[in-house]
């Protein structure tokens, strides 16, 4: 598929899956982090955006399904605009991530997989995220924010709701651009 | 690969080397438990059932995935396995539901056999076990995925075997689900494999579920009704009303030579036999011109009069009759011996779906070139020309893939339509439309990769049909006959259309051919057949003619519609009495003077012809009141005419005066032990008219290429037969060319028959319905 | 920002560059970065394995299998391609080593990269990152580039007649596919699920090809034994162990953070000195010294205890991913056992039986009982469960879930048995976990 024709990307991600599937010595290797990609900006997986993969790697839908339902961050429902992602697990778990994940729940009025009304949060607890040592953390889409207390969660609500009023800051589900930068570098 | 010897639990056995130890106990009758493994899919080593100690290795082995070397040391069977298995099948039940007592697969299910035999019973689970609604994912398939132990059989055996792909797994963990290609809905070809194979009962069959208990069901196996592949089918039978009931169609005798395979006409269109259309009480025309019920004895009465008065005062040549494709071998032969010594007329016929006559005559005179479906499994290459197997011949199609993926054979196809099978082919030649007259020039050119390598293989097997008709029969076979350098190097399958169309031309329903392709006009042909005609007669078409013409008297048609099906005129009829023996109204037997009703194939004994010449014994399965087999039916008619019935079936030859009892049907599974102890004493069972094999036993004397290995076939297993002119006759057949109608089925088409199953309809619905949603997206 | 923590304890050789820029490309040559590879382009293959075999280079994902001796067992000569392919999926929790490398020094990988496909005459690697580390994947992506851009990279690689290139590839949120055999799946476009052992990846691997898969950690290491020589880089650790290894301490100490000290490094001291001791002076209640699925270890246990592969596993658990866990005295077990096991049933790929559905029960069991609702019998059952996964499963999550529960059961039993007695959870939060 070109990326001109038909595509419900946006010109530069087509053209970007139009890369991505010739860059492998099989075409399907391209699978995963397309379907990753296509959620950044789409937001999820809606059907349409399983109908084009299956169509650009040149399998069935089915098949993009099977695979798309096995990874964690992949999902088939809208999320908010930016998605909180408290990780609770072990190292987490010791130093507080259950007290952040409770207020976060608190101030959002949201619980696992919820949805703020306003579509701009939704919240989501997950498994280690990488981040042991910095603990308790968080990601918010991409952004990590680490050593957390519960009495920043408020700040951290406070800024990407400014964000979000914004539209046009480059801030899409995507979370950031590819600049290749740490949040907090 | 080499032998290597290796010891299971103290025996020395011996495998080549790389068999999977599970294959090679197996062999050896050490039975090893697996969910997971299913021969001939891929290895998955997922349920661990199979697990096994092998010398000096620490951790405990998968059989399924182990492959036998020199030297190795397994123990299959010790308190530590048994403790392994037990244990994993306690995880399992630990969301398994004990719903054994309403579930379909209850007392044929693998894990219900397993928990029974390591006793893991209790339950030590104190939550609630994960519950979720059962879903409807066609008329065909059901799917409950609480009872799902994920053995991924299903999703295998739709990718790999059916190649269709239409199952998945999707999500993870304990979350796994099996889930079909339309989200919630199955598109497919509804072949049903997926049932079949499920160990458990996960995969119900819309037509079986919650009819019966598995063991409230006689099994009866014999031969599907539908296409010209000869699938063996297991059909279970319950007594309902004292009638015999089939209540389901499968695959559970996996001994036929369909192997694991049945499509779903075999497996759910049986369903026509109870259809409401049946007919159950013969008919006859009244005066005021209506068919009315009458009695047997009515209506023979009416029938033979009527047919004798002709034949004496019209004389036999202005009497017609037309045969079926789906009544058996013993049928047809009765039939042409009923038309030509009794009615003394040459005028017989059937609808031709293939010219099998043309393949007989282009095969004069060579012995062994016709491939039986064990050759075509068997064989590196293939030539598939025309057709499409996939569609028409699904048995076929799964031999063919089979055959590519487990054995790498190679399959090169010339079609003048793309075709599914091309996904396993190695070459494919293109064609127009009219085109297949000029493969063989391109073959022999030599000059593109497609004729190169068909050309370079050793041997071929050319599979074709009825895009090839008359002389394009011969000049094809002629082709094969001088390509390969080695004489014994190829082999020809003509396919055709209905279960037994082969055996309809076999058993010569030709105004011509006598069975085995034998000219009428051959001197001293079947000479003990009191007054043959010497003249050929009329084939199907010419017999309408006259007809119309007002120089036929009557017409007998067993198990046809030419009216309904080959489009032949109704009003010709109008002056010509006809008879016809049938299961329904079709639109011919709706202009009958006389109708009888019919026992449908699985309502009776004797045998059939695939297209390949493969002949298996069909069995009674179902018994229904009011019909009679179109066997008895001739019988009958015969002996209401006076003719010498003993003439026309020689029973009670020989010298065995035990009573047999029934010797088909209800029991059959003992009578038969019993006739293979008979036919190997050299002793004659034959003991009443109405028993078929008193007539293959003539079958096998008289024509030409039947000559059968009695005790397989009595066993339950497909025999070969060959093309009777192979003996050197110049068969000089009707020219097919005009004569023949492919009968074109899809996968829930059946010719007339298939418009009375309920259950093809609403599988064909529920397709139709996916193409037009698919398209409207 | 992940904080970059320091101890004089540290033997700094793979953090050498962290925190000087060395994401960027001149910056990594101005720190002598491709020098490594070049040699290796120089000495070739043979000798590039040999130095891997000298330097007791054990991998850093968890096996601790010998890298020379892995990369020994690709075939010479291969129809098929043969593959390099970086493991960097990293999500056994408590382990963040890799994202610390992948950060500061992500030149490292690309030329630990480079030797490797030197090593066993492949063309063309891999780097694979979970997909949680988007941003890594950028910086990765960007060093990639600047490789290219600078030829070391590419069909002439630093103008030789030698071609290798790298292609970087995101994951999307799925531990299984750290397996190697699963990670090859993935990205394949496949679902994470492990394959078939025999035969294994160095004979056929990715697309089929022979492939040698390492950890990041470990190919990053790689440059560095090329640069100090083989023998010097193995005798900073302990027999069969060289070298360092980046530790990440994390849970209740006053320091967390990863450190490098060398292979062998006590426990104790680890815990007390690098990290500050456990915090707010608190007692030590347990560690867990490898990762979330290496079992758990008293403090009597650590007294004397090296951190190698060989010591840890005689005390009874592993080395793992390096991830040391500090558990203080006001630390419910049963919840941590909880948590532990919720993790494992959620990644549990689903392939087999033991593990899809153990895992299922041990978290279900668990939950009730620290909740209180537990009875005697539980706690035998529980260990009839992980019993009945370990060894039996198709890859080693399943182990990965068993063993630390068998742990818990075994190391803590009284604790559990306290839950029985009424009172829910008698250490620390009583609310019932959020299942997962
Ligand atoms: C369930 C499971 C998860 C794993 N996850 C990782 C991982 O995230 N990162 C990693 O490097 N190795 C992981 N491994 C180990 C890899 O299978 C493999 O052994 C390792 O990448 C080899 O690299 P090494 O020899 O450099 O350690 C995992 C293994 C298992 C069984
Ligand atoms: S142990 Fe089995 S179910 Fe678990 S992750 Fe491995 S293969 Fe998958
Ligand atoms: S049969 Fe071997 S694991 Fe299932």
């Amino acid at each position: 598929m070109s990326s001109e024709t038909m595509s419900i990307f946006s010109p530069r991600l087509a053209a970007r899956f139009d890369a991505l599937v010739a860059k492998y010595p099989v075409k399907r290797s391209a699978l995963v982090p397309m379907l990753l990609y296509a959620q950044d900006e789409i937001g999820y997986l809606s059907d349409a955006v399983i109908a084009e993969v299956a169509e650009r790697i040149g399998i069935t839908e089915l098949d993009v399904r099977n695979v798309a339902t096995y990874y964690s961050m992949l999902r088939f429902k809208p999320a908010g605009k930016y998605n909180i992602q408290v990780c609770t697990n072990i190292s987490c778990m010791l130093r507080g991530g259950y007290d952040i994940l409770d207020r976060f729940q608190k101030e959002l009025g949201v619980g696992h997989k919820g949805i703020t009304s306003d579509g701009v949060f939704s919240l989501e607890e997950v498994e280690c995220i990488g981040a042991c040592c910095w603990a308790p953390a968080i990601q918010v889409n991409y952004d990590f924010h680490d050593e957390l207390k519960p009495e920043l969660v408020p700040g951290i609500l406070e800024g990407y709701r400014a964000k979000a009023g914004f539209p046009g800051d480059g801030s899409t589900s995507l979370g950031r651009k590819a600049e290749g930068k740490a949040p907090h570098a | 690969m080499a032998d290597v010897t290796f010891t299971v639990d103290g025996k020395k056995l011996t495998a080549p080397a790389g068999t999977l130890l599970i294959d090679a106990c197996r062999k050896a009758g050490i039975e090893i438990p697996a969910f997971c493994y299913y021969p001939g899919l891929s290895l998955q080593a997922a349920c661990r059932m199979c697990v096994v100690r092998q010398e000096k290795v620490p951790k405990l082995q998968t059989a399924c995935t182990t492959q036998v070397a020199e030297g190795q040391v397994f123990i299959t069977e010790s308190p530590e396995i048994a403790e392994a298995r037990k244990g994993t099948i306690e995880l399992l039940l630990g969301n398994h539901p004990l719903d054994c007592p309403v579930c379909d697969a209850g007392g044929e299910c693998e894990l219900q056999d397993m928990t029974f035999k390591y006793g893991a019973g209790e339950s030590l689970y104190a939550e609630a076990k994960q519950h979720r609604e059962e879903q409807q994912w066609s008329p065909a398939v059901f799917y409950d995925r609480p009872r799902c132990i994920l053995c991924y059989r299903c999703t295998r055996m739709c990718g790999e075997g059916m190649d269709v792909w239409a199952l998945g797994v999707q999500s993870r963990g304990v979350r796994s689900v099996i889930t079909p290609n339309g989200g919630d809905r199955l598109d497919c070809e509804q072949c049903g494999m997926c049932i079949d194979v499920c160990p458990v009962g996960a995969l119900t069959s819309g037509s079986y579920r919650y009819k019966t208990r598995p063991w409230e069901m006689k099994h009866v196996s014999t031969v599907c009704t539908h296409c010209a592949d000869g699938c063996r089918v297991t059909l279970g039978v319950r007594q309902i009303d004292g009638d015999a009931v089939i209540i389901r169609s499968d695959n559970r005798d996996k001994g036929g030579i369909n192997g694991d395979f049945l499509c779903a006409k075999g497996r759910f269109g049986f369903d026509f036999v109870e259809s409401r259309e049946r007919l159950s009480t013969p008919m006859v025309r009244n005066a005021a011109g209506k068919l009315e019920p009458a009695t047997w004895a009515q209506a023979l009465a009416a029938a033979a009069s009527k047919l004798k008065e002709i034949r004496e005062t019209r004389g036999g040549a202005s009497i017609g009759v037309i045969g079926s494709n789906r009544t058996t071998n013993e049928e047809n032969y009765l039939l042409q011996k009923f038309a030509r010594t009794v009615l003394h007329t040459n005028n017989i016929d059937h609808a031709r779906s293939t010219d099998y006559a043309a393949f007989a005559r282009a095969l004069a005179g060579h012995k062994d070139k016709t491939a039986s479906l064990r050759d075509i499994a068997a064989a590196p290459a293939i030539l598939l020309v025309g057709g499409n197997p996939t569609e028409e011949h699904p048995l076929l199609a799964w031999i063919l893939r089979t055959n590519v993926r487990l054995n790498k054979a190679r399959l090169y196809i010339a079609n003048s339509q793309s075709i599914k099978l091309e996904r396993q082919a190695k070459a494919v030649q293109g064609l127009p439309p009219n085109g297949y007259k000029d493969l063989t020039s391109i073959l022999d050119r030599n000059d593109s990769d497609f004729a190169k390598a068909v050309m370079a293989e050793e041997s071929l097997v050319v599979i074709f049909g009825s895009d090839f008709r008359g002389q394009g029969v011969e000049d094809l076979v002629a082709w094969g006959l001088k390509r390969g350098p080695n004489p014994d190097s190829v082999r020809f399958a003509i396919v055709g259309d209905h279960s037994n169309s082969r055996g309809a031309a076999d058993m010569g329903l030709f105004p011509d051919l006598l069975p085995g392709y034998v000219p009428v006009t051959e001197p001293g042909a079947f000479a003990e057949y009191p007054g043959l005609p010497a003249a050929p007669g009329k084939t199907l078409p010419e017999m309408f003619a006259a007809a119309g013409k007002g120089d036929l008297g009557a017409l007998l048609v067993v198990g046809a519609n030419p009216v309904g099906k080959q489009g032949m005129d109704a009003a010709a009829l109008k002056n010509t009495f006809v008879v016809v023996q049938d299961l329904f109204l079709t639109e011919t037997a709706a202009l009958a003077d006389a109708v009888f009703p019919a026992a449908s194939l699985y309502e009776k004994a004797g045998t059939v012809t695939s297209t390949y010449g493969d002949l298996q014994l069909v069995k009674k399965a179902a018994d229904r009141a009011g019909v009679k087999p179109d066997f008895e039916i001739l019988v009958r008619l015969a002996e209401e005419m006076g003719a010498d019935v003993k003439a026309l079936v020689p029973f009670g030859k020989g010298g065995v005066s035990a009573d047999l009892g029934q010797s088909r049907g209800a029991q059959a599974g003992e009578a038969d032990r019993h006739a293979v102890w008979l036919a190997a004493q050299g002793l004659e069972p034959r003991l009443s008219p109405l028993d078929p094999l008193a007539v293959l036993d003539e079958i096998e004397r008289l024509v030409p290429g039947y000559t059968l290995d009695r005790i397989n076939l009595l066993s339950g297993n497909d025999v070969r037969t060959e093309l009777g002119a192979a003996q050197g006759r110049s068969a000089s057949s009707s020219d097919g060319a005009g004569l023949i109608v492919p009968a074109h089925d899809s996968l829930f088409t059946s010719a007339t028959l298939g418009r009375y199953s309920f259950a093809l309809k609403d599988l064909e619905r529920h397709q139709t319905q996916a193409v037009t949603e698919s398209a409207a997206d | 920002m992940p904080r970059l923590v320091s101890h004089p304890d540290e033997v700094k050789i793979v953090t050498r560059r962290f925190g000087q820029g060395a994401a960027n490309i001149d910056r990594y040559l101005e720190l002598g970065g491709y020098q490594s590879a070049k040699k290796c382009l120089e000495q070739g293959p043979d000798w590039i394995i040999n130095e891997m075999k000298a330097s007791n280079l054990r991998g850093r994902g968890g096996a601790g299998f010998a890298t020379g001796m892995k990369w020994s067992f690709v075939p010479k000569q291969s129809p098929k391609p043969k593959y390099v392919l970086v493991n960097g999926d990293e999500s056994e929790p408590g382990t963040c080593k890799d994202h610390l490398i992948f950060l500061h020094d992500p030149h490292s990988v690309i030329e630990g990269t480079i030797i490797a496909g030197l090593a066993i005459g492949s063309k063309l690697g891999f780097i694979y990152l979970r997909g949680e580390y988007r941003y890594l994947l950028e910086i990765v992506e960007k060093a990639v580039a600047d490789a290219y851009a600078r030829g070391f990279l590419g069909k002439n690689i630093f103008g030789s007649e030698t071609e290798f290139q790298i292609i970087t590839q995101s994951g999307a949120g799925a531990y299984e596919v750290g397996e190697e055999s699963a990670l090859m799946e993935s990205l394949e476009g496949k679902r994470g699920v492990p394959r078939i052992k025999p035969p294994f990846p160095a004979v056929v691997g990715l697309y089929g090809g022979p492939t040698i898969i390492n950890n990041a950690e470990t190919i990053a290491t790689v440059p560095h034994v090329i640069a100090m020589g083989a023998e010097s880089y193995a005798a900073v650790g302990t027999p069969r162990n060289g070298g360092t290894r980046l530790f990440g301490i994390s849970g209740h100490v006053e320091r967390p953070g990863v450190y490098e000290l060398p292979m062998g490094y006590n426990l104790k001291k680890m815990i007390y000195d690098v990290a500050g001791g456990v915090r707010g002076g608190r007692k030590l209640k347990a560690v867990v010294p490898g990762g979330s699925s290496t079992p758990v270890l008293l403090p009597e246990e650590i007294e004397n205890l090296g951190m190698d592969f060989d010591q840890v596993g005689k005390a009874g658990s592993m080395l793992g991913s390096g991830g040391v866990v500090v558990i203080d005295d006001q630390t419910c077990i049963v919840e941590f056992a909880l948590r532990t096991i919720s993790f494992y049933q959620h990644e549990s790929c689903g392939w087999c039986i033991p593990c899809r559905e153990g895992t299922d029960w041990l978290k279900k069991t668990f939950t009730r009982f620290h909740a209180g609702f537990g009875t005697a019998s539980d706690i035998d059952n529980i260990q009839h469960i992980a019993q009945n996964i370990l060894g039996r499963t198709f890859c080693p999550l399943g182990d990965a879930a068993a063993m630390p529960t068998l742990g818990f059961i075994k190391k803590f039993r009284k604790e559990f048995e306290d839950h029985l007695n009424g009172k829910p959870c008698p250490y620390a939060r009583h609310e019932e976990l959020a299942a997962v």
